[in-house]
């Protein structure tokens, strides 16, 4: 197919964007605006960048990058996923100004990376845009200054153990690319898509495969690759972990739903992944309970969370995939919820502790009526998209040979609200006590906070139109 | 028929807007006058559900299609079994505003915002007809009730609402799965079309228990019980009035409405063991309630008792027995709703709980024990009450099934007379009495009381209107249920006919 450079708008525009951040943190930013000012607008422009190129299709580049209705309804999400964590991170307390430039212009690789992620459709491929999609977020980690102005030691630990981990979940899976290449002789998912998966028949490929998906449970934090997961959250300032915590989980899914087009049920891969996610979601979940700083309950929430998504992945069918599409939508959107919350409440930059919510409701109502949202919602309660996204993976699990991680995932939302519901019962139910930290009260804070959760809410009851669009993508994928 | 608005549509939907409008409210004495007239605004919407038609079919049906690609459906609709609760649903919101209107002084805008919340989460549940619609309202509920104990409940109001929202969680999380079961093994979602639905016997077995565990909890069955006695004590008293009158009638509504009609064979095997937990829940209920010397816990433990004998009615399968289940299902939330505001009521005279401290009020509460006393009498079902239909309905039917069953009710009905009567005895003329500066009822509790008290009247003297109302839909269910279980013996005794094959395998294949 010809090459048309219209139809990779969204992806030059993310470029010029890095560009021009990069051209900005040559200089010492003092006849330049700043980053924070001028960025937001560009990055809200982006969303309206790739809705305009929604409908793009075709195959480019030898065959390597694919554009359909999952790589555009997955860059559509990562443009708007973007333009939140920029706003999140413009006031960001532990973050010097000169730095800011190339703060953002890390942030925003990693987001193009994750688009190219997301059109990937060889091996190779998918792991550059891999690479490109974690080097940045290496660099951004350990930008954290304490309130003396100095670098943080937590952050620089926490980047260290995400480049270690990063490195070595890589490694693998360039060596499991490798046993791939060598048994089934190709890199493109659409000539794998037709080679078989069995132990039986190819069991190298089966090892390779497994491999390889370990860079992209790494990415998702997938109980064994999870290690990293609560530190770097803890360790990363908030708004950096608000980052982390969601966009790259996007670009993994996205990989996996590609490659679970190869796995039906039954096979022992598949079967693999059931496993992890079980473990993954109860073991999240377990750890969590005794969690009191609240990035590290989320990093652990984040660990359950990509073992439900594994039930969509696992079914083998077209609604499987969507449903765990959807499932990563809804999220990247609670995600963005609390972290944005978390942001706001620890307006000097502090990890926050349970405690340091206490009384939340009377410092900042609006916040805390924002942070009950998105508990709930990770919980999956109705009527917020999270218990959508919940019911729509069960559905399509059952009676696919694996209810019994659908049940496990059902057992799982019973241990998973204890810890959820510690967050709306510091926030409601305590007196704040002394050193509570003084919440951002800005009609910025609280309108974002309360889009955010309109968002959570109303995708939650009328979630048609955008599983529509999920299941048309999961369709293409699997016909 | 049409009344020009779509009414169930209208009932959930308004109370949401009207909680929406508490925020643009500042004084906490308008929001409560606010609240009330919203509720009785509420009463006027929903005054077409009085064209209600004696038959058994579903009423003021509303679809439209809600996430077409899973086949969900905005399905709503109301027959005989779910009537009367919406109708109790109704009325006890404005009652609960009443009787809250002192009691809750911090915070008042958010405590009615959760009333109002609720009450549209419980007319949801009771007029769903798609079981996930069904299963939104029901989880939706949860949160207001939660935060009501959590915020403005007693001491101990942190453990008690936890223990509260992980019981009902923990329960319902199977019911979800069991929901999905039903979706692929029978097709659809929709309440109606899965009641003609026949599934085999080891897919109602499991379906059954995973439906069970979560109504059991709700209502709750003994040994589920142990969550209530702690949320109702903590619970101000507008929550413990919801909790008593609505929400553990969603349990019991639960088995009517899903376990009778979509696992009926299973119904009838676990019958047995339903009626054994029933009975235990009647005698445990009544024996602990005797022992109690806090009055709110005392009326919580009788709750479990009455609600005993919901659920001894539901499974003895016949007609008494059902019409006793939904009798004393009205019966209870409006008897023990009363109770608890009364409850609400001494203690804001006495700020305490304990009988020993609400002593001696008969000389100096006249007008406040007799409303006591008359639902005291309800409450262990005294002829000429309304207690005593609900109570003689479920005995009829436990000795049409067996004696022992009935003979087993004999000292559960003697438990209830033996506590209350201890109780109201201590608090008429116990010594020494703590209520001599006490003030009578004023008119708002006039108000609140005496509108649940000509309830206790009328239905215990005229109670046809009820049986009307509820009799259709109950034959309905019962000869469904006898006709679905005598049909899958004969089944089960010749070899299959293949009509009946190919009703077991869903006729269309579920596309996902």
């Amino acid at each position: 197919m010809e090459f048309n450079p219209i139809q990779i708008v969204p992806e030059l525009y993310q470029l010029l964007l890095i560009v021009a951040l990069f051209c900005q943190s040559l200089g010492d930013g003092s006849d330049t605006p700043p980053a924070e000012r001028w960025l937001p607008y560009f990055a809200g422009f982006g969303i309206f960048v790739n809705i305009v190129s929604w409908g793009a299709e075709g195959l480019l580049f030898g065959g390597a990058y694919k554009l359909d209705m999952l790589s555009q309804f997955f860059k559509l999400a990562i443009a708007a996923g973007f333009y939140v964590a920029v706003l999140n991170a413009a006031r960001q307390p532990s973050l010097q100004e000169r730095k800011r430039p190339d703060y953002f212009m890390f942030l925003g690789i990693s987001a193009w990376g994750l688009m190219i992620l997301s059109s990937a459709v060889e091996l190779i491929t998918i792991y550059i845009a891999l690479e490109i999609s974690s080097y940045s977020l290496y660099a951004v980690i350990p930008l954290r200054d304490n309130a003396d102005g100095k670098g943080s030691r937590g952050a620089a630990e926490a980047a260290i153990k995400y480049i270690l981990f990063g490195a070595v979940a890589t490694a693998i899976a360039l060596y499991g690319f490798s046993y791939i290449l060598a048994s089934q002789n190709t890199s493109y998912l659409s000539q794998l898509a037709q080679r078989s998966w069995t132990w039986d028949g190819q069991p190298m490929a089966v090892v390779g495969l497994s491999l390889f998906m370990g860079g992209m449970f790494y990415k998702l934090a997938l109980f064994p690759f999870h290690f990293w997961c609560p530190d770097v959250y803890q360790g990363a300032s908030n708004e950096t972990a608000g980052f982390v915590a969601t966009l790259p989980k996007l670009g993994a899914v996205v990989v996996l739903v590609r490659l679970a087009v190869l796995l039906k049920p039954g096979l022992e891969i598949t079967t693999l992944l059931a496993i992890l996610g079980g473990l993954s979601m109860t073991f999240g979940n377990l750890c969590a309970l005794a969690q009191k700083d609240l990035k590290r309950m989320l990093g652990f929430s984040s660990v359950a969370h990509a073992g439900y998504i594994m039930v969509g992945l696992v079914s083998g069918t077209a609604m499987g995939l969507s449903a765990a599409a959807f499932y990563a939508m809804a999220y990247v959107a609670m995600n963005l919820l609390c972290f944005w919350v978390i942001s706001r409440v620890a307006s000097d930059g502090r990890n926050l502790q349970l405690d340091d919510l206490n009384g939340l409701y009377k410092r900042s109502p609006g916040l805390a009526f924002a942070l009950g949202v998105g508990a709930f919602a990770l919980v999956g309660l109705p009527p917020t998209m999270g218990f959508m996204g919940k019911f729509f993976l069960i559905t399509s699990a059952w009676d696919h040979g694996y209810n019994w991680l659908v049940i496990t995932l059902v057992l799982n939302s019973a241990i998973a609200i204890y810890y959820y519901l510690s967050l709306v019962r510091h926030a409601y139910t305590h007196e704040a006590g002394e050193n509570a930290p003084v919440p951002d009260n800005s009609a910025f804070s609280v309108c974002g906070a309360g889009i955010l959760a309109a968002v959570v809410l109303l995708f939650g009851m009328v979630p048609g139109g955008l599983f529509e669009y999920a299941v048309l993508a999961g369709k293409q994928l699997m016909p | 028929m049409d009344f020009g608005y779509p009414v169930i549509t209208s009932l959930i939907v308004f109370p949401l807007l009207a909680a929406a409008g508490l925020f643009l409210i500042k004084s906490p004495q308008v929001a409560r006058a606010y609240t009330l007239g919203a509720s009785i605004l509420e009463l006027f919407i929903g005054l077409p559900l009085l064209s209600f038609q004696f038959n058994a079919d579903f009423q003021f049906v509303e679809k439209a299609h809600w996430v077409p690609q899973w086949g969900l459906e905005y399905a709503l609709g109301i027959d005989g079994i779910s009537y009367l609760m919406v109708l109790l649903t109704l009325a006890i919101l404005p009652l609960c505003v009443l009787c809250s209107w002192t009691y809750i002084s911090k915070r008042v805008k958010e405590f009615h915002f959760c009333l109002l919340f609720m009450t549209s989460a419980c007319v949801g549940v009771f007029s769903s007809l798609d079981l996930v619609l069904f299963y939104v309202f029901w989880e939706a509920m949860l949160i207001p009730m939660y935060l009501m104990i959590a915020v403005w409940g007693g001491d101990q109001r942190r453990y008690a609402s936890l223990k509260f929202f992980l019981y009902t969680l923990a329960g319902s999380t199977l019911l979800l799965a069991a929901i999905v079961a039903f979706r692929i093994t029978g097709g659809t979602f929709s309440i109606p079309e899965l009641m003609h639905t026949n599934f085999s016997f080891n897919f109602q077995y499991w379906a059954f228990l995973a439906m069970a565990l979560a109504f059991a909890i709700k209502v709750p069955m003994f040994p589920f019980h142990t969550w209530l006695p702690a949320a109702h004590v903590q619970a101000p008293s507008a929550g413990s009035v919801i909790l008593a009158a609505v929400l553990l009638k969603m349990g019991t509504y639960g088995f009517l409405r899903f376990c009778l009609p979509l696992t009926p064979d299973a119904s009838v095997y676990f019958a047995p063991l339903m009626i054994a937990m029933s009975v235990a829940s009647i005698l445990y209920g009544g024996a602990i309630a005797l022992g109690q010397e806090d009055i709110k816990k005392l009326v919580a433990y009788s709750s479990v008792g009455h609600m005993g004998f919901v659920t001894l009615g539901i499974f003895l399968f016949n007609l008494r027995g059902v019409e006793g289940a939904l009798f004393q299902m009205l019966n209870h939330g409006i008897i023990t709703g009363a109770l608890f505001m009364m409850i609400g009521a001494v203690y804001e005279r006495s700020h305490s709980r304990a009988i020993s401290s609400n002593m001696g009020l008969g000389k100096y509460l006249p007008a406040f024990m007799g409303f006591w006393g008359l639902f005291a009498l309800a409450s262990f079902g005294f002829p000429g009450t309304n207690g005593f239909v609900g109570e003689m309905l479920v005995f009829t039917g436990a000795f049409q099934k067996s004696y022992v069953v009935g003979a087993l009710l004999v000292p559960g009905a003697l438990l209830g007379a033996a506590y209350m009567f201890r109780v109201s005895l201590k608090m008429a003329w116990g010594r020494p009495s703590t209520a001599k500066t006490w003030r009578d009822l004023n008119s708002r509790e006039w108000t609140y009381l005496i509108i649940p008290a000509l309830f206790v009247f009328y239905i215990g003297l005229a109670p046809k209107l009820f049986f009307d109302v509820i009799d259709p839909s109950v034959e309905k269910l019962v000869n469904d249920l006898k006709a679905r279980t005598t049909t899958q013996q004969v089944v089960a005794a010749t070899p299959a006919p293949p009509a009946v094959a190919a009703v077991e395998t869903p006729a269309e294949p579920v596309n996902n």
